[in-house]
Protein backbone atom coordinates (compact mmCIF):
# COMPACT_ATOMS: atom_id res chain seq x y z
CA UNK A 1 0.00 0.00 0.00
CA UNK A 2 3.04 2.29 1.15
CA UNK A 3 4.14 1.92 -2.80
CA UNK A 4 0.73 3.18 -3.99
CA UNK A 5 0.26 6.13 -1.68
CA UNK A 6 3.75 7.12 -1.23
CA UNK A 7 4.59 8.93 2.19
CA UNK A 8 2.17 12.18 3.42
CA UNK A 9 -0.04 12.09 0.26
CA UNK A 10 -3.29 11.97 3.12
CA UNK A 11 -1.53 14.29 4.85
CA UNK A 12 -0.29 17.18 2.60
CA UNK A 13 -2.64 20.12 2.52
CA UNK A 14 -2.08 20.72 -1.25
CA UNK A 15 -3.13 17.00 -1.79
CA UNK A 16 -6.17 17.64 0.07
CA UNK A 17 -6.76 21.06 -1.87
CA UNK A 18 -6.01 19.50 -5.24
CA UNK A 19 -8.19 16.46 -5.10
CA UNK A 20 -11.26 19.10 -3.68
CA UNK A 21 -11.06 20.85 -6.40
CA UNK A 22 -10.11 18.97 -8.77
CA UNK A 23 -13.54 16.83 -8.27
CA UNK A 24 -15.66 19.74 -8.61
CA UNK A 25 -13.72 20.89 -12.18
CA UNK A 26 -13.57 17.35 -13.19
CA UNK A 27 -17.42 16.94 -12.74
CA UNK A 28 -18.18 20.41 -14.53
CA UNK A 29 -15.89 20.01 -17.26
CA UNK A 30 -17.09 16.63 -18.07
CA UNK A 31 -20.69 17.50 -18.12
CA UNK A 32 -20.62 20.38 -20.03
CA UNK A 33 -18.19 18.35 -22.64
CA UNK A 34 -20.95 15.97 -23.15
CA UNK A 35 -23.23 18.99 -24.47
CA UNK A 36 -20.16 19.84 -26.31
CA UNK A 37 -18.94 17.43 -28.48
CA UNK A 38 -23.24 16.63 -28.96
CA UNK A 39 -23.55 20.28 -30.31
CA UNK A 40 -20.10 19.90 -32.71
CA UNK A 41 -18.80 22.52 -30.52
CA UNK A 42 -15.61 20.64 -29.14
CA UNK A 43 -13.66 22.94 -31.91
CA UNK A 44 -15.00 25.99 -30.41
CA UNK A 45 -13.87 24.44 -27.12
CA UNK A 46 -10.91 24.04 -27.70
CA UNK A 47 -10.24 27.41 -29.53
CA UNK A 48 -11.91 29.12 -26.01
CA UNK A 49 -8.76 27.37 -24.74
CA UNK A 50 -6.22 28.40 -26.41
CA UNK A 51 -7.89 31.87 -26.19
CA UNK A 52 -8.17 31.22 -22.18
CA UNK A 53 -3.79 31.29 -22.52
CA UNK A 54 -3.70 34.98 -23.90
CA UNK A 55 -6.05 36.15 -20.62
CA UNK A 56 -4.13 33.70 -18.38
CA UNK A 57 -0.57 35.50 -19.81
CA UNK A 58 -2.46 38.57 -19.65
CA UNK A 59 -3.42 38.18 -16.43
CA UNK A 60 0.31 37.19 -15.22
CA UNK A 61 1.59 40.41 -16.45
CA UNK A 62 -0.64 42.94 -14.76
CA UNK A 63 -0.24 41.34 -11.84
CA UNK A 64 -3.42 39.74 -11.93
CA UNK A 65 -4.33 35.55 -10.69
CA UNK A 66 -4.64 33.80 -14.12
CA UNK A 67 -8.68 32.37 -13.74
CA UNK A 68 -9.79 35.78 -13.77
CA UNK A 69 -7.00 35.98 -16.91
CA UNK A 70 -8.51 32.80 -18.12
CA UNK A 71 -12.40 33.44 -17.69
CA UNK A 72 -12.31 37.01 -19.04
CA UNK A 73 -10.61 36.35 -22.30
CA UNK A 74 -12.53 33.16 -22.60
CA UNK A 75 -16.20 34.68 -22.17
CA UNK A 76 -15.44 37.69 -24.31
CA UNK A 77 -14.28 35.51 -27.02
CA UNK A 78 -17.48 32.82 -26.46
CA UNK A 79 -19.81 36.36 -26.83
CA UNK A 80 -16.99 37.15 -29.80
CA UNK A 81 -17.52 34.12 -31.78
CA UNK A 82 -21.45 33.81 -30.70
CA UNK A 83 -22.04 37.44 -32.44
CA UNK A 84 -19.83 36.91 -35.39
CA UNK A 85 -22.20 33.74 -36.51
CA UNK A 86 -21.01 30.79 -34.63
CA UNK A 87 -24.87 29.41 -34.28
CA UNK A 88 -24.70 29.18 -37.82
CA UNK A 89 -23.52 25.60 -39.15
CA UNK A 90 -21.26 26.84 -42.27
CA UNK A 91 -20.15 29.94 -39.93
CA UNK A 92 -19.08 28.13 -37.13
CA UNK A 93 -15.23 26.92 -37.66
CA UNK A 94 -14.59 30.11 -39.35
CA UNK A 95 -15.89 32.76 -36.26
CA UNK A 96 -14.22 30.14 -34.15
CA UNK A 97 -10.87 30.58 -36.24
CA UNK A 98 -10.70 34.03 -36.96
CA UNK A 99 -10.86 34.92 -33.17
CA UNK A 100 -8.55 32.05 -32.31
CA UNK A 101 -5.99 33.24 -34.15
CA UNK A 102 -5.80 37.16 -33.26
CA UNK A 103 -5.43 35.52 -29.72
CA UNK A 104 -2.31 33.00 -30.23
CA UNK A 105 -0.34 35.74 -31.63
CA UNK A 106 -1.43 38.26 -28.42
CA UNK A 107 -0.63 35.39 -26.16
CA UNK A 108 3.45 34.92 -27.71
CA UNK A 109 3.35 38.90 -27.22
CA UNK A 110 1.84 38.57 -23.62
CA UNK A 111 4.41 35.57 -22.52
CA UNK A 112 7.80 37.15 -24.02
CA UNK A 113 6.98 40.85 -21.85
CA UNK A 114 5.72 38.71 -18.91
CA UNK A 115 9.01 36.37 -18.75
CA UNK A 116 11.67 39.50 -19.33
CA UNK A 117 9.91 41.69 -16.52
CA UNK A 118 9.20 38.83 -13.79
CA UNK A 119 11.96 36.46 -12.22
CA UNK A 120 9.32 34.04 -11.49
CA UNK A 121 10.66 31.47 -13.59
CA UNK A 122 7.66 28.80 -15.10
CA UNK A 123 5.33 31.48 -15.17
CA UNK A 124 4.71 30.28 -19.31
CA UNK A 125 5.03 26.61 -17.75
CA UNK A 126 1.77 27.27 -15.24
CA UNK A 127 0.00 29.23 -18.08
CA UNK A 128 0.03 26.30 -20.60
CA UNK A 129 0.43 23.61 -18.20
CA UNK A 130 -1.46 24.31 -15.09
CA UNK A 131 -0.68 24.07 -11.50
CA UNK A 132 -3.26 22.22 -9.68
CA UNK A 133 -0.75 21.84 -6.31
CA UNK A 134 0.03 25.68 -6.17
CA UNK A 135 -3.89 26.65 -6.45
CA UNK A 136 -4.12 30.58 -4.88
CA UNK A 137 -6.01 29.78 -1.82
CA UNK A 138 -7.86 32.92 -2.27
CA UNK A 139 -9.10 32.04 -5.53
CA UNK A 140 -10.59 28.65 -4.25
CA UNK A 141 -13.92 29.75 -3.50
CA UNK A 142 -14.32 31.31 -6.89
CA UNK A 143 -13.20 28.32 -8.54
CA UNK A 144 -16.08 26.46 -6.67
CA UNK A 145 -18.89 28.69 -7.06
CA UNK A 146 -18.10 29.34 -11.11
CA UNK A 147 -18.03 25.63 -11.36
CA UNK A 148 -21.08 25.17 -9.67
CA UNK A 149 -23.24 28.36 -11.91
CA UNK A 150 -21.70 26.57 -15.31
CA UNK A 151 -22.80 23.17 -13.94
CA UNK A 152 -26.18 24.44 -12.72
CA UNK A 153 -26.25 26.17 -16.29
CA UNK A 154 -26.03 23.51 -18.20
CA UNK A 155 -28.55 21.19 -15.72
CA UNK A 156 -31.27 23.82 -16.18
CA UNK A 157 -30.90 23.84 -20.32
CA UNK A 158 -30.49 20.37 -20.59
CA UNK A 159 -33.47 18.89 -22.47
CA UNK A 160 -34.02 22.24 -24.36
CA UNK A 161 -29.99 21.43 -25.26
CA UNK A 162 -30.68 17.91 -26.48
CA UNK A 163 -33.74 19.07 -28.15
CA UNK A 164 -31.59 21.94 -30.53
CA UNK A 165 -28.88 18.74 -31.24
CA UNK A 166 -31.86 16.68 -32.38
CA UNK A 167 -32.95 19.58 -35.04
CA UNK A 168 -32.83 23.38 -34.42
CA UNK A 169 -35.72 23.95 -36.35
CA UNK A 170 -38.44 21.98 -34.17
CA UNK A 171 -37.03 23.29 -31.35
CA UNK A 172 -37.55 27.43 -32.53
CA UNK A 173 -41.22 25.87 -33.76
CA UNK A 174 -41.77 25.01 -30.22
CA UNK A 175 -40.66 28.39 -29.05
CA UNK A 176 -37.14 27.75 -27.84
CA UNK A 177 -34.86 30.42 -28.04
CA UNK A 178 -32.44 28.50 -29.36
CA UNK A 179 -30.09 31.56 -30.24
CA UNK A 180 -30.49 32.94 -26.96
CA UNK A 181 -29.71 29.25 -25.20
CA UNK A 182 -26.65 28.69 -27.61
CA UNK A 183 -24.86 31.72 -25.98
CA UNK A 184 -25.91 30.75 -22.42
CA UNK A 185 -24.22 27.34 -23.49
CA UNK A 186 -21.37 29.53 -25.21
CA UNK A 187 -20.84 31.07 -21.90
CA UNK A 188 -20.70 27.94 -19.49
CA UNK A 189 -18.16 26.28 -21.81
CA UNK A 190 -15.86 29.17 -21.51
CA UNK A 191 -16.42 29.68 -17.84
CA UNK A 192 -15.77 25.30 -17.93
CA UNK A 193 -12.56 26.03 -20.06
CA UNK A 194 -10.98 28.98 -17.72
CA UNK A 195 -11.60 26.27 -14.29
CA UNK A 196 -10.03 23.20 -16.26
CA UNK A 197 -7.17 25.81 -17.12
CA UNK A 198 -6.08 26.56 -13.73
CA UNK A 199 -5.60 22.64 -13.08
CA UNK A 200 -4.31 21.48 -15.87
CA UNK A 201 -2.98 24.69 -17.85
CA UNK A 202 -5.29 26.50 -20.82
CA UNK A 203 -3.76 24.44 -23.78
CA UNK A 204 -4.56 21.33 -22.27
CA UNK A 205 -8.07 22.25 -20.93
CA UNK A 206 -9.91 20.45 -23.49
CA UNK A 207 -8.54 17.04 -23.01
CA UNK A 208 -10.51 17.25 -19.58
CA UNK A 209 -13.44 19.21 -21.47
CA UNK A 210 -13.62 16.69 -24.60
CA UNK A 211 -12.12 13.39 -23.31
CA UNK A 212 -14.02 12.30 -20.46
CA UNK A 213 -17.34 12.89 -22.36
CA UNK A 214 -16.31 11.59 -25.73
CA UNK A 215 -15.34 8.33 -24.03
CA UNK A 216 -18.82 8.53 -22.14
CA UNK A 217 -20.51 8.90 -25.80
CA UNK A 218 -19.16 6.02 -27.02
CA UNK A 219 -19.90 4.11 -23.94
CA UNK A 220 -23.55 5.20 -22.99
CA UNK A 221 -26.74 5.16 -25.26
CA UNK A 222 -29.01 7.76 -22.70
CA UNK A 223 -28.08 11.12 -22.23
CA UNK A 224 -28.32 10.74 -18.37
CA UNK A 225 -25.66 8.04 -18.22
CA UNK A 226 -23.45 9.54 -20.52
CA UNK A 227 -23.56 12.72 -18.49
CA UNK A 228 -22.78 10.35 -15.10
CA UNK A 229 -20.48 8.09 -17.03
CA UNK A 230 -18.63 11.20 -18.35
CA UNK A 231 -18.30 12.87 -14.73
CA UNK A 232 -16.78 9.63 -13.07
CA UNK A 233 -14.20 9.27 -15.79
CA UNK A 234 -13.37 13.32 -15.38
CA UNK A 235 -12.91 12.61 -11.55
CA UNK A 236 -10.95 9.17 -11.58
CA UNK A 237 -8.46 10.56 -14.10
CA UNK A 238 -8.17 14.03 -11.81
CA UNK A 239 -7.58 11.85 -9.04
CA UNK A 240 -5.53 8.96 -10.45
CA UNK A 241 -3.16 12.00 -11.87
CA UNK A 242 -2.94 13.66 -8.82
CA UNK A 243 -1.69 10.38 -6.76
CA UNK A 244 0.58 9.97 -9.65
CA UNK A 245 1.84 13.13 -9.92
CA UNK A 246 2.25 13.15 -5.59
CA UNK A 247 4.23 9.42 -6.46
CA UNK A 248 6.05 10.62 -9.16
CA UNK A 249 8.70 12.93 -6.46
CA UNK A 250 10.60 9.66 -5.97
CA UNK A 251 10.75 9.04 -9.28
CA UNK A 252 13.79 9.90 -11.50
CA UNK A 253 14.99 12.18 -11.71
CA UNK A 254 13.99 12.34 -7.66
CA UNK A 255 13.23 15.22 -5.74
CA UNK A 256 11.35 16.48 -9.16
CA UNK A 257 7.65 15.66 -9.45
CA UNK A 258 6.25 14.68 -12.66
CA UNK A 259 3.39 17.58 -14.28
CA UNK A 260 -0.24 16.55 -13.28
CA UNK A 261 -1.56 17.59 -16.19
CA UNK A 262 1.16 14.87 -18.00
CA UNK A 263 -0.75 12.09 -15.80
CA UNK A 264 -4.47 13.55 -16.37
CA UNK A 265 -3.98 13.95 -19.90
CA UNK A 266 -2.47 10.40 -20.66
CA UNK A 267 -4.95 8.36 -18.71
CA UNK A 268 -7.85 10.39 -20.55
CA UNK A 269 -6.43 9.89 -24.18
CA UNK A 270 -5.74 6.00 -22.59
CA UNK A 271 -9.18 5.51 -21.62
CA UNK A 272 -10.48 6.79 -25.19
CA UNK A 273 -8.24 4.35 -26.88
CA UNK A 274 -9.87 1.21 -24.39
CA UNK A 275 -13.27 2.52 -25.65
CA UNK A 276 -12.22 1.57 -29.23
CA UNK A 277 -10.55 -2.27 -28.47
CA UNK A 278 -13.71 -2.73 -26.33
CA UNK A 279 -15.72 -1.78 -29.70
CA UNK A 280 -13.40 -4.00 -31.78
CA UNK A 281 -13.20 -7.40 -29.19
CA UNK A 282 -17.32 -7.67 -30.15
CA UNK A 283 -17.28 -10.74 -32.26
CA UNK A 284 -19.88 -9.16 -34.19
CA UNK A 285 -23.06 -6.49 -33.76
CA UNK A 286 -26.25 -8.01 -32.14
CA UNK A 287 -28.82 -8.98 -34.94
CA UNK A 288 -30.80 -5.89 -34.19
CA UNK A 289 -27.86 -4.01 -35.63
CA UNK A 290 -27.30 -5.94 -38.73
CA UNK A 291 -30.95 -5.63 -39.53
CA UNK A 292 -30.43 -2.10 -39.47
CA UNK A 293 -27.52 -2.42 -41.25
CA UNK A 294 -29.29 -4.11 -44.24
CA UNK A 295 -31.99 -1.39 -44.31
CA UNK A 296 -30.02 1.04 -44.75
CA UNK A 297 -27.61 -0.48 -47.48
CA UNK A 298 -30.91 -1.32 -49.33
CA UNK A 299 -32.08 2.62 -49.17
CA UNK A 300 -30.11 4.58 -52.15
CA UNK A 301 -29.06 7.14 -49.14
CA UNK B 1 -64.09 29.22 -43.41
CA UNK B 2 -64.64 28.83 -39.87
CA UNK B 3 -64.38 25.47 -39.37
CA UNK B 4 -60.78 25.64 -40.94
CA UNK B 5 -57.71 24.32 -38.39
CA UNK B 6 -55.03 26.30 -40.34
CA UNK B 7 -56.08 29.14 -42.78
CA UNK B 8 -53.64 30.90 -45.12
CA UNK B 9 -54.86 34.05 -46.01
CA UNK B 10 -53.11 35.88 -48.87
CA UNK B 11 -49.83 35.05 -47.88
CA UNK B 12 -47.00 36.72 -49.85
CA UNK B 13 -43.15 35.84 -48.75
CA UNK B 14 -40.42 38.01 -49.90
CA UNK B 15 -36.94 37.22 -49.52
CA UNK B 16 -34.07 39.18 -51.23
CA UNK B 17 -36.26 41.04 -53.75
CA UNK B 18 -37.54 37.61 -55.17
CA UNK B 19 -41.64 36.01 -54.56
CA UNK B 20 -41.09 33.05 -52.57
CA UNK B 21 -44.54 33.05 -52.34
CA UNK B 22 -47.63 34.62 -53.86
CA UNK B 23 -50.48 35.32 -52.84
CA UNK B 24 -51.34 31.89 -51.27
CA UNK B 25 -54.34 30.96 -49.45
CA UNK B 26 -56.01 27.84 -48.62
CA UNK B 27 -57.67 26.20 -45.08
CA UNK B 28 -57.51 22.15 -43.83
CA UNK B 29 -60.12 20.55 -41.75
CA UNK B 30 -59.76 18.34 -38.55
CA UNK B 31 -58.52 14.93 -39.62
CA UNK B 32 -57.79 15.86 -43.11
CA UNK B 33 -54.56 14.48 -45.32
CA UNK B 34 -53.52 16.85 -47.40
CA UNK B 35 -50.61 16.39 -50.07
CA UNK B 36 -48.01 19.50 -50.47
CA UNK B 37 -46.72 18.87 -53.92
CA UNK B 38 -44.06 20.54 -56.20
CA UNK B 39 -40.98 20.66 -57.55
CA UNK B 40 -37.90 20.92 -55.61
CA UNK B 41 -37.34 25.14 -54.70
CA UNK B 42 -41.21 25.74 -55.48
CA UNK B 43 -41.56 27.11 -51.95
CA UNK B 44 -42.89 23.65 -49.98
CA UNK B 45 -40.32 24.74 -47.02
CA UNK B 46 -40.99 27.84 -46.80
CA UNK B 47 -44.33 27.68 -46.76
CA UNK B 48 -44.11 25.08 -43.94
CA UNK B 49 -41.66 27.38 -42.19
CA UNK B 50 -44.43 30.17 -42.80
CA UNK B 51 -46.88 27.89 -41.16
CA UNK B 52 -44.68 26.96 -38.03
CA UNK B 53 -44.04 30.67 -37.33
CA UNK B 54 -40.26 30.22 -38.37
CA UNK B 55 -40.34 32.76 -41.91
CA UNK B 56 -41.88 35.49 -40.95
CA UNK B 57 -44.58 36.65 -43.84
CA UNK B 58 -44.67 39.93 -46.02
CA UNK B 59 -48.23 39.58 -46.83
CA UNK B 60 -51.45 38.14 -45.40
CA UNK B 61 -52.09 36.16 -42.26
CA UNK B 62 -51.59 32.42 -40.87
CA UNK B 63 -54.17 31.36 -38.16
CA UNK B 64 -54.45 28.51 -35.99
CA UNK B 65 -58.38 27.62 -35.08
CA UNK B 66 -58.79 31.37 -36.60
CA UNK B 67 -56.45 32.77 -34.30
CA UNK B 68 -52.65 34.27 -34.88
CA UNK B 69 -50.08 31.01 -34.00
CA UNK B 70 -48.59 31.98 -30.32
CA UNK B 71 -44.71 30.74 -29.83
CA UNK B 72 -45.21 27.42 -27.57
CA UNK B 73 -48.25 26.46 -29.47
CA UNK B 74 -48.16 22.64 -29.10
CA UNK B 75 -51.25 21.97 -31.46
CA UNK B 76 -48.35 21.98 -34.53
CA UNK B 77 -46.05 18.65 -34.54
CA UNK B 78 -43.38 19.15 -37.30
CA UNK B 79 -40.57 16.59 -38.78
CA UNK B 80 -38.33 18.64 -40.65
CA UNK B 81 -36.72 17.67 -43.71
CA UNK B 82 -33.35 15.61 -43.83
CA UNK B 83 -33.12 14.69 -40.50
CA UNK B 84 -29.35 13.70 -40.35
CA UNK B 85 -28.90 12.64 -37.03
CA UNK B 86 -25.00 12.37 -35.45
CA UNK B 87 -24.72 9.18 -34.49
CA UNK B 88 -22.79 10.92 -31.09
CA UNK B 89 -25.85 11.79 -30.25
CA UNK B 90 -26.66 10.18 -26.48
CA UNK B 91 -30.20 9.78 -27.39
CA UNK B 92 -32.20 6.39 -27.76
CA UNK B 93 -35.59 6.45 -29.66
CA UNK B 94 -37.75 6.53 -26.78
CA UNK B 95 -35.41 9.56 -25.31
CA UNK B 96 -36.06 11.51 -28.47
CA UNK B 97 -40.16 10.51 -28.17
CA UNK B 98 -39.58 11.59 -24.53
CA UNK B 99 -38.28 14.62 -25.86
CA UNK B 100 -41.49 15.34 -28.05
CA UNK B 101 -43.47 16.14 -24.82
CA UNK B 102 -41.47 18.26 -23.11
CA UNK B 103 -37.87 19.02 -24.70
CA UNK B 104 -38.75 22.94 -24.69
CA UNK B 105 -39.20 23.62 -21.23
CA UNK B 106 -36.12 24.25 -18.82
CA UNK B 107 -34.64 22.24 -15.73
CA UNK B 108 -34.82 18.84 -15.02
CA UNK B 109 -37.46 16.25 -14.86
CA UNK B 110 -37.99 13.24 -12.34
CA UNK B 111 -38.58 9.70 -14.81
CA UNK B 112 -42.00 8.73 -14.58
CA UNK B 113 -44.46 5.53 -15.25
CA UNK B 114 -46.89 7.30 -16.97
CA UNK B 115 -44.43 8.99 -19.23
CA UNK B 116 -42.23 5.42 -19.58
CA UNK B 117 -45.80 3.97 -20.89
CA UNK B 118 -46.83 6.93 -22.78
CA UNK B 119 -43.79 6.67 -25.00
CA UNK B 120 -44.03 3.07 -25.69
CA UNK B 121 -47.50 3.37 -26.52
CA UNK B 122 -46.63 6.08 -29.40
CA UNK B 123 -43.31 3.69 -30.26
CA UNK B 124 -45.69 0.51 -30.70
CA UNK B 125 -48.10 3.18 -33.01
CA UNK B 126 -45.55 3.67 -35.24
CA UNK B 127 -44.07 0.41 -34.99
CA UNK B 128 -40.90 1.69 -33.94
CA UNK B 129 -40.91 -0.35 -30.51
CA UNK B 130 -38.25 -3.26 -31.66
CA UNK B 131 -35.55 -0.08 -31.69
CA UNK B 132 -36.75 1.67 -28.72
CA UNK B 133 -33.50 1.13 -26.92
CA UNK B 134 -30.67 1.83 -29.60
CA UNK B 135 -29.26 5.01 -30.18
CA UNK B 136 -31.36 7.13 -32.94
CA UNK B 137 -27.97 8.38 -35.00
CA UNK B 138 -27.75 4.63 -35.91
CA UNK B 139 -30.92 4.29 -37.82
CA UNK B 140 -31.90 4.43 -41.41
CA UNK B 141 -33.22 6.87 -42.70
CA UNK B 142 -37.11 5.33 -42.75
CA UNK B 143 -36.65 4.15 -39.25
CA UNK B 144 -35.67 7.82 -37.67
CA UNK B 145 -38.46 8.96 -39.70
CA UNK B 146 -40.83 6.97 -37.98
CA UNK B 147 -39.03 8.10 -34.16
CA UNK B 148 -39.95 11.79 -35.61
CA UNK B 149 -42.91 11.13 -36.88
CA UNK B 150 -43.74 9.90 -32.93
CA UNK B 151 -41.65 12.69 -31.64
CA UNK B 152 -44.34 14.83 -33.31
CA UNK B 153 -47.48 13.22 -32.56
CA UNK B 154 -46.44 12.45 -28.59
CA UNK B 155 -47.54 16.16 -27.77
CA UNK B 156 -51.32 15.60 -29.62
CA UNK B 157 -50.97 17.94 -32.01
CA UNK B 158 -54.62 18.69 -33.69
CA UNK B 159 -51.87 18.82 -37.09
CA UNK B 160 -48.87 17.65 -38.32
CA UNK B 161 -46.10 18.98 -40.82
CA UNK B 162 -44.40 16.70 -42.83
CA UNK B 163 -41.29 18.22 -44.86
CA UNK B 164 -40.40 15.76 -47.87
CA UNK B 165 -40.53 12.21 -45.12
CA UNK B 166 -40.38 10.14 -48.29
CA UNK B 167 -37.01 11.83 -49.78
CA UNK B 168 -34.34 9.22 -50.15
CA UNK B 169 -36.31 6.27 -49.09
CA UNK B 170 -37.11 2.71 -50.07
CA UNK B 171 -40.22 2.02 -51.47
CA UNK B 172 -41.03 -0.38 -48.78
CA UNK B 173 -40.23 1.87 -46.51
CA UNK B 174 -41.75 4.79 -47.95
CA UNK B 175 -45.57 3.01 -48.17
CA UNK B 176 -44.73 2.20 -44.24
CA UNK B 177 -44.47 5.31 -43.29
CA UNK B 178 -47.71 6.82 -45.38
CA UNK B 179 -49.84 4.18 -44.52
CA UNK B 180 -48.69 4.56 -40.56
CA UNK B 181 -49.77 8.69 -41.01
CA UNK B 182 -52.71 7.64 -42.61
CA UNK B 183 -53.43 5.41 -40.51
CA UNK B 184 -53.13 7.48 -36.88
CA UNK B 185 -54.48 10.57 -39.03
CA UNK B 186 -57.78 9.04 -38.92
CA UNK B 187 -57.54 7.34 -35.91
CA UNK B 188 -56.35 10.61 -33.47
CA UNK B 189 -58.66 12.86 -35.99
CA UNK B 190 -54.82 14.73 -36.58
CA UNK B 191 -54.66 16.72 -40.11
CA UNK B 192 -51.51 15.96 -42.07
CA UNK B 193 -49.95 18.30 -44.31
CA UNK B 194 -47.12 16.39 -45.78
CA UNK B 195 -44.97 17.73 -48.47
CA UNK B 196 -43.22 15.47 -51.49
CA UNK B 197 -41.55 16.24 -54.51
CA UNK B 198 -43.41 12.73 -55.93
CA UNK B 199 -47.50 12.45 -55.60
CA UNK B 200 -48.04 8.71 -56.57
CA UNK B 201 -47.07 7.24 -52.86
CA UNK B 202 -49.60 9.50 -52.07
CA UNK B 203 -51.94 9.10 -54.74
CA UNK B 204 -54.06 6.75 -52.17
CA UNK B 205 -54.79 8.62 -48.87
CA UNK B 206 -54.81 12.54 -50.01
CA UNK B 207 -58.08 13.57 -49.13
CA UNK B 208 -56.55 17.24 -51.17
CA UNK B 209 -53.70 18.39 -52.40
CA UNK B 210 -52.27 21.99 -52.62
CA UNK B 211 -49.80 21.75 -55.71
CA UNK B 212 -47.28 24.31 -55.48
CA UNK B 213 -44.76 26.17 -58.74
CA UNK B 214 -43.16 28.72 -58.82
CA UNK B 215 -44.25 30.32 -55.46
CA UNK B 216 -48.14 29.83 -56.22
CA UNK B 217 -50.52 27.09 -55.10
CA UNK B 218 -53.53 25.60 -56.64
CA UNK B 219 -55.85 24.05 -53.89
CA UNK B 220 -58.73 20.89 -54.57
CA UNK B 221 -59.34 17.56 -54.81
CA UNK B 222 -56.50 15.50 -57.12
CA UNK B 223 -58.48 15.47 -60.36
CA UNK B 224 -59.40 18.76 -60.15
CA UNK B 225 -56.00 20.02 -59.78
CA UNK B 226 -53.71 17.67 -61.69
CA UNK B 227 -54.93 19.27 -64.97
CA UNK B 228 -52.63 19.83 -67.64
CA UNK B 229 -54.66 23.65 -67.82
CA UNK B 230 -54.13 24.31 -63.92
CA UNK B 231 -50.75 23.14 -63.61
CA UNK B 232 -49.93 24.86 -66.84
CA UNK B 233 -50.81 28.33 -65.13
CA UNK B 234 -49.24 28.04 -62.23
CA UNK B 235 -45.70 27.15 -64.17
CA UNK B 236 -46.24 29.97 -66.20
CA UNK B 237 -45.36 27.64 -68.93
CA UNK B 238 -47.26 24.23 -70.47
CA UNK B 239 -46.69 21.05 -68.98
CA UNK B 240 -48.09 17.91 -69.61
CA UNK B 241 -50.22 15.46 -66.96
CA UNK B 242 -49.35 11.75 -68.29
CA UNK B 243 -51.44 9.20 -66.65
CA UNK B 244 -49.93 5.45 -66.76
CA UNK B 245 -50.93 2.33 -64.90
CA UNK B 246 -52.38 4.48 -62.08
CA UNK B 247 -49.61 6.86 -61.72
CA UNK B 248 -49.25 10.57 -62.55
CA UNK B 249 -46.64 12.11 -64.14
CA UNK B 250 -46.06 15.76 -64.80
CA UNK B 251 -44.05 16.79 -67.48
CA UNK B 252 -42.54 20.38 -68.96
CA UNK B 253 -43.17 20.50 -72.62
CA UNK B 254 -39.68 20.70 -74.68
CA UNK B 255 -38.87 24.25 -75.44
CA UNK B 256 -40.87 25.54 -78.36
CA UNK B 257 -43.65 23.36 -78.02
CA UNK B 258 -45.08 25.92 -75.91
CA UNK B 259 -45.83 28.44 -78.65
CA UNK B 260 -46.55 25.77 -81.45
CA UNK B 261 -48.88 24.64 -78.88
CA UNK B 262 -50.40 27.58 -78.24
CA UNK B 263 -50.45 28.62 -82.00
CA UNK B 264 -52.20 25.49 -82.76
CA UNK B 265 -54.89 25.37 -79.73
CA UNK B 266 -55.80 29.39 -81.60
CA UNK B 267 -55.81 27.66 -84.58
CA UNK B 268 -58.42 24.96 -83.33
CA UNK B 269 -56.61 22.12 -84.39
CA UNK B 270 -56.59 19.08 -82.39
CA UNK B 271 -53.34 17.44 -81.52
Amino acid sequence: MQYVFEPGFFTSGPVHVALAVGTVIAITSAVVGVFTVTRGQSFAGHSLADIATTGGSGAFLIGVNQFWGYLAFGAGAAAFMEMIGIQRRRGRDVATGVVLGAALGLAALFLYLGTQYSTTTGASFTILFGSIFVLTPSTVPALIVSALLALATVVALARVLLLTSLSPDIAAARGVPVRAVGAAFLMALAVSVALSAVIIGAVLSTALLIGPAATALRLAKSPVRAVITAAGLGVLAIWLGILLAYDSFYWPPAGRGWPVSFFVVTLIVGGYLVTYLHRDRRPHQNPEQQNIDAEQACSPA
Amino acid sequence: MTSDLLTLDHVGVRLGGRDILRDVSFGIRPGQFTGLIGPNGAGKTTLLKVILGLQPVTAGQVLIDGQPRSPRDTSIGYVPQKLGIEPDIPLRVRDVVSLGLDGHKFGLRLPSKTRRELVSDMLTAVGAQRYADARVGELSGGEQQRVMIAHALISQPKLLLLDEPLANLDISSEQGIVSVLARLARAEQVAVLLSAHDMNPLMPYMDRIVYVAAGRVAVGDTDEVVQPEVLSRLYGQHVDVIRVHGRILVVAAPEGVDEAEAAAEDAGVMR
